[in-house]
C-alpha cells in the first residue's frame, strides 16, 4: 500500500462514520463564525428547537460590516449594524466566545484564528466564509462551508463530506527577492486556471513553500479557493510549531508538548500518491499584476494585456473582451503603463504584520503620486495595528499620505464604506478582482503589498524587485 | 427543504463562464438577517442599469433591457441554462437562496464551483452537469426556439428536450434521495449522535488540546 498524503490523514482523523454512499460523517474541531452567513444559521437552529453541539468550538466576529473609521460612533448603516447586533445577541444567547466590535482583538475572522492560536494543525476548520483555505497554511484541513452547513455544524460539529482528490503543487528554487508569497499563488492560479483545483485539496509543497513563513503559506492557502480548490494546505514544519508557541488559545504546557508530538506527523509519506501533481519553478516567478475580472487573468509587470483577436478559442475569446471592456485595458498595453487611482493595502490574504512591514519598506521616504486618490492601510486584526504602530510602520503610511484604519474586512468587497466609485482602479492586495468586487464599476488588479505600495508611490505599476529603498 | 421531483420548465440562457456569487447576488444584499427576499436582488449589477442597495423598490429600479432575465421571452423561467464554473467565488449561500426567490430550481452547466454546489441541494436547487458539447448545444436550441423548455426528471436522472430526446445526468444518490424527499440533512446526522459522542470520547483522549473550550 502507498503512502498516505496530509489530506488523507486528517480526512481519516476525523472520520466519525462512512456512510453507504461513499460520503462521511467528519467532526469539525473549530467552527468560526461572522455576521454575514451566520443569522440564517442561528435562526433555523432555533425554529428547529436545537443547541448548539458544542459552543466551546466556536469563535465568532465581526469583519465585513463593520466601519474603518470613527468605530466610536457605531455603525452608521443600519443595515450592517442589524447584522453585527445579529451576531452579538446570537452569540450571547448561544453561549459562544465572540471578539466584539470594540475588543481589541477584533479583526478579520481568518486573520485572528491563527493569531490567537484558536486554530491548530490538525484541526478542522471551517467558517462560512471561502477563505477559510487559510488556515490549512498551519497544517490544517481548513475549508469554506454555506450556511446551511454553518447550522448543520452548529447543531451536530460534524458534516456530511464527500472526499476531495488529493492534488501537490511543488514550488522548487527560490523566489528573488520582492517576489513574495502572493505573487507565488498568483502564478500558481495563472497556472492551472481558477478552476484547476476544483474538486481538489491541494497540499503546497517543494523548497519555496518551506521557505515561505507562516504568514507567507497562509497567503498561498488563502488563495487556494481561487483556484478552485475548497481547502490549500502545507505540512507541519519547525516553522509552524514556532509561530503557535505561547499563542493565547495554543495548548499550554504538558499539553503543548503532546501536541507538538501529534503535530510532526502532518506531512505527506514519501510514498505518497497524487491525483494530480503540478510543478513550478520560484525562480522565473516575477511580481504578478491581474488585469483582468477573474484571478487567472494575470501577468507578470514585465508582461502585457493579451490581445483578444490572438485568442483561439471563441468563448474565451468574448470572455477576454468583455474582461477588457469592463478594466477599461486595451489588448497588448503594458502592464507597467496601468495606472491606478487607489491603493488598498489590507484583506485576510495580506493585511498580516509582514505584509505591513514589506509595504512599508517600500513607502519609508516617500509620498504618494498625484493621481492617486486614495491609499489606504487595513491592518488584519487590532492586534496587527497594535504591533504595526508599535514598530512605527503607521508613521511611515501617514507620513507618506496613506490612510491608517481600523481593522476588518473593509474595502476587500466593499460592504462597508469603503468602495471604489464605477471606473476606479485600484492596486489591491485582496484576492478577488470579480466585477463590482470593490464597488460597482470598480477596477482591481491584485498584487503583493510591496506591489501595492510601489504603485501609490509611482502612480503606476512598477517592478518591485528594482525599487530604490529609502 | 422544498422537495424536488420533476419539473417541466422554461430555459433562460446566461452565455458566460466563470459567473461568480458576487455576480449573482452583491454584497449589499447579504446585509439581510433573512434567508428570502432576494430574488428582485438577484443579478442585481446586470439586470439593473442603476446601483441596487437593499430596500429598494425593485419597481422604481432601471432594467437593463440587454439582460437576459429582462427579456419578454424568458420571464417565468425556473431552469438557468449556464457555462463553466458556474458559481465560483465567495461561499455565500445568498447566491443560491436569490436564484430560489427568482424561481430558478435547475441549474445546468458543464462545471459548478464546489461550495456552490452543495449549497445548492441544501435549498432544493438542482444543479447538473453535462459536458461542454451538450451545453453549447442546448444554449443554441434556446436561443432560437423561443418558449423553449425542458423537463427535468430526477428519479429518472433524465432531460427531456422539446422533440423527445432524452439526456441523462449523474448525480450522488445520497444528494439525489435528500433532494426527492426534502429531507432535513441535521436530522439526520442527528440519528448517528451516539457514534458522534463515541468519537469525540476517543478523540479526547487521543488529542485533548482540541477540546479545550474557548
Ligand atoms: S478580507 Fe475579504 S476575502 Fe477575507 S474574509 Fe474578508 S471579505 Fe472575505
Amino acid at each position: 500500500m502507498s503512502g498516505r498524503t496530509l489530506y488523507d490523514k486528517l480526512w481519516a482523523e476525523h472520520e466519525v462514520r462512512r456512510n453507504d454512499d461513499g460520503t462521511s460523517l467528519i467532526y469539525i474541531d473549530r467552527h468560526l463564525v461572522h455576521e454575514v452567513t451566520s443569522p440564517q444559521a442561528f435562526e433555523g437552529l432555533r425554529l428547529a428547537g436545537r443547541r448548539p453541539w458544542r459552543s466551546g468550538a466556536v469563535l465568532a466576529v465581526p469583519d465585513h460590516n463593520v466601519p474603518t473609521t470613527a468605530r466610536g460612533a457605531g455603525i452608521a448603516d443600519p443595515v450592517s449594524r442589524l447584522q453585527v447586533e445579529t451576531l452579538d445577541r446570537n452569540c450571547a444567547e448561544f453561549g459562544i466566545t465572540e471578539f466584539t466590535m470594540d475588543d481589541p482583538r477584533q479583526g478579520i475572522v481568518h486573520v485572528i484564528g491563527p493569531e490567537e492560536g484558536a486554530t491548530l494543525p490538525g484541526m478542522t476548520v471551517v467558517c462560512g466564509d471561502s477563505h477559510t483555505s487559510t488556515h490549512g497554511a498551519l497544517g490544517a484541513l481548513a475549508f469554506g462551508i454555506g450556511t446551511s452547513e454553518v447550522e448543520h455544524v452548529l447543531a451536530t460539529q460534524c458534516l456530511v463530506l464527500q472526499k476531495s482528490r488529493n492534488m501537490r503543487v511543488t514550488v522548487d528554487g527560490t523566489l528573488a527577492e520582492g517576489v513574495s508569497a502572493k505573487d507565488l499563488v498568483l502564478a500558481i492560479i495563472g497556472a492551472i486556471g481558477t478552476a484547476g483545483g476544483t474538486g481538489h485539496a491541494i497540499e503546497f509543497a517543494g523548497e519555496a513553500v518551506r521557505a515561505l513563513s507562516i504568514e507567507g503559506r497562509m497567503t498561498v492557502c488563502n488563495m487556494a479557493i481561487e483556484a478552485g480548490a475548497r481547502a490549500g494546505m502545507v505540512a507541519v514544519d519547525e516553522k509552524t510549531i514556532e509561530y503557535l508557541r505561547g499563542r493565547p488559545y495554543a495548548p499550554k504546557g504538558e499539553l503543548w508538548e503532546q501536541a507538538v508530538a501529534s503535530w510532526r506527523s502532518l506531512h505527506s509519506d514519501a510514498d505518497a500518491v497524487f491525483d494530480r501533481e503540478i510543478c513550478l519553478d520560484a525562480g522565473r516567478i516575477a511580481p504578478q499584476v491581474t488585469w483582468g475580472t477573474s484571478p487567472e487573468m494575470v501577468t507578470d509587470i514585465e508582461g502585457r494585456v493579451p490581445r483578444p483577436a490572438e485568442e483561439a478559442d471563441p468563448v474565451r475569446r468574448r470572455d477576454l473582451e468583455r474582461a477588457l471592456e469592463y478594466m477599461g485595458l486595451k489588448g497588448g498595453e503594458a502592464i507597467a503603463d496601468i495606472r491606478p487611482d487607489k491603493v488598498f493595502i489590507g484583506s485576510c490574504t495580506n493585511a498580516r504584520i509582514e505584509d505591513l512591514r514589506a509595504a512599508a519598506a517600500v513607502v519609508r521616504g516617500y509620498r504618494l503620486a498625484d493621481n492617486i486618490s486614495l491609499a489606504m492601510v487595513v491592518p488584519g486584526s487590532g492586534l496587527v495595528k497594535r504591533q504595526a504602530e508599535a514598530e512605527g510602520l503607521d508613521r511611515i503610511f501617514r507620513e507618506a499620505g496613506f490612510e491608517w484604519r481600523e481593522p476588518g474586512c473593509s474595502m476587500c468587497l466593499a460592504m462597508n464604506a469603503d468602495r471604489l466609485a464605477p471606473g476606479e482602479r485600484c492596486a489591491s492586495t485582496s484576492n478577488r478582482n470579480f466585477e463590482g468586487r470593490q464597488g460597482k464599476g470598480g477596477r482591481t488588479h491584485l498584487v503583493s503589498p510591496a506591489m501595492a505600495a510601489a504603485a501609490a508611490v509611482a502612480g503606476r505599476f512598477v517592478d518591485v524587485r528594482h525599487w530604490d529603498y529609502r | 427543504m422544498e422537495k424536488f421531483e420533476r419539473l417541466d420548465g422554461l430555459v433562460v440562457p446566461l452565455d458566460r463562464a466563470n459567473v461568480d456569487t458576487d455576480a449573482i447576488i452583491p454584497k449589499q444584499f447579504l446585509k439581510s438577517v433573512q434567508r428570502s427576499g432576494f430574488g428582485p436582488n438577484l443579478f442585481d449589477e446586470w439586470r439593473y442599469l442603476d446601483h441596487g442597495e437593499p430596500g429598494m423598490d425593485p419597481a422604481s429600479r432601471r432594467p437593463n433591457p440587454d439582460f437576459v432575465l429582462n427579456q419578454p421571452r424568458y420571464q417565468g423561467a425556473s431552469i438557468l441554462l449556464a457555462r463553466d464554473n458556474f458559481g465560483c467565488g465567495s461561499s455565500r449561500e445568498h447566491a443560491v437562496w436569490a436564484l430560489l426567490d427568482y424561481g430558478i430550481r435547475v441549474v445546468i452547466a458543464p462545471s459548478f464551483a464546489d461550495i456552490f454546489y452543495s449549497n445548492c441541494f441544501k435549498n432544493g436547487v438542482l444543479p447538473i452537469t453535462l459536458d461542454a458539447a451538450t451545453v453549447d448545444r442546448l444554449f443554441r436550441s434556446v436561443e432560437a426556439q423561443p418558449g423553449y423548455r425542458l423537463i427535468v426528471d430526477l428519479v429518472r436522472q433524465r432531460i427531456t428536450l422539446p422533440d423527445g430526446e432524452e439526456i441523462a445526468f449523474e448525480i450522488d444518490a445520497f444528494r439525489r434521495d435528500c433532494l426527492l424527499a426534502g429531507l432535513d440533512e441535521i436530522g439526520l446526522t442527528l440519528q448517528h449522535a451516539d457514534e458522534i459522542r463515541a468519537y469525540e470520547e476517543r478523540r479526547r483522549r487521543e488529542a485533548p488540546w482540541l477540546f479545550v473550550d474557548l
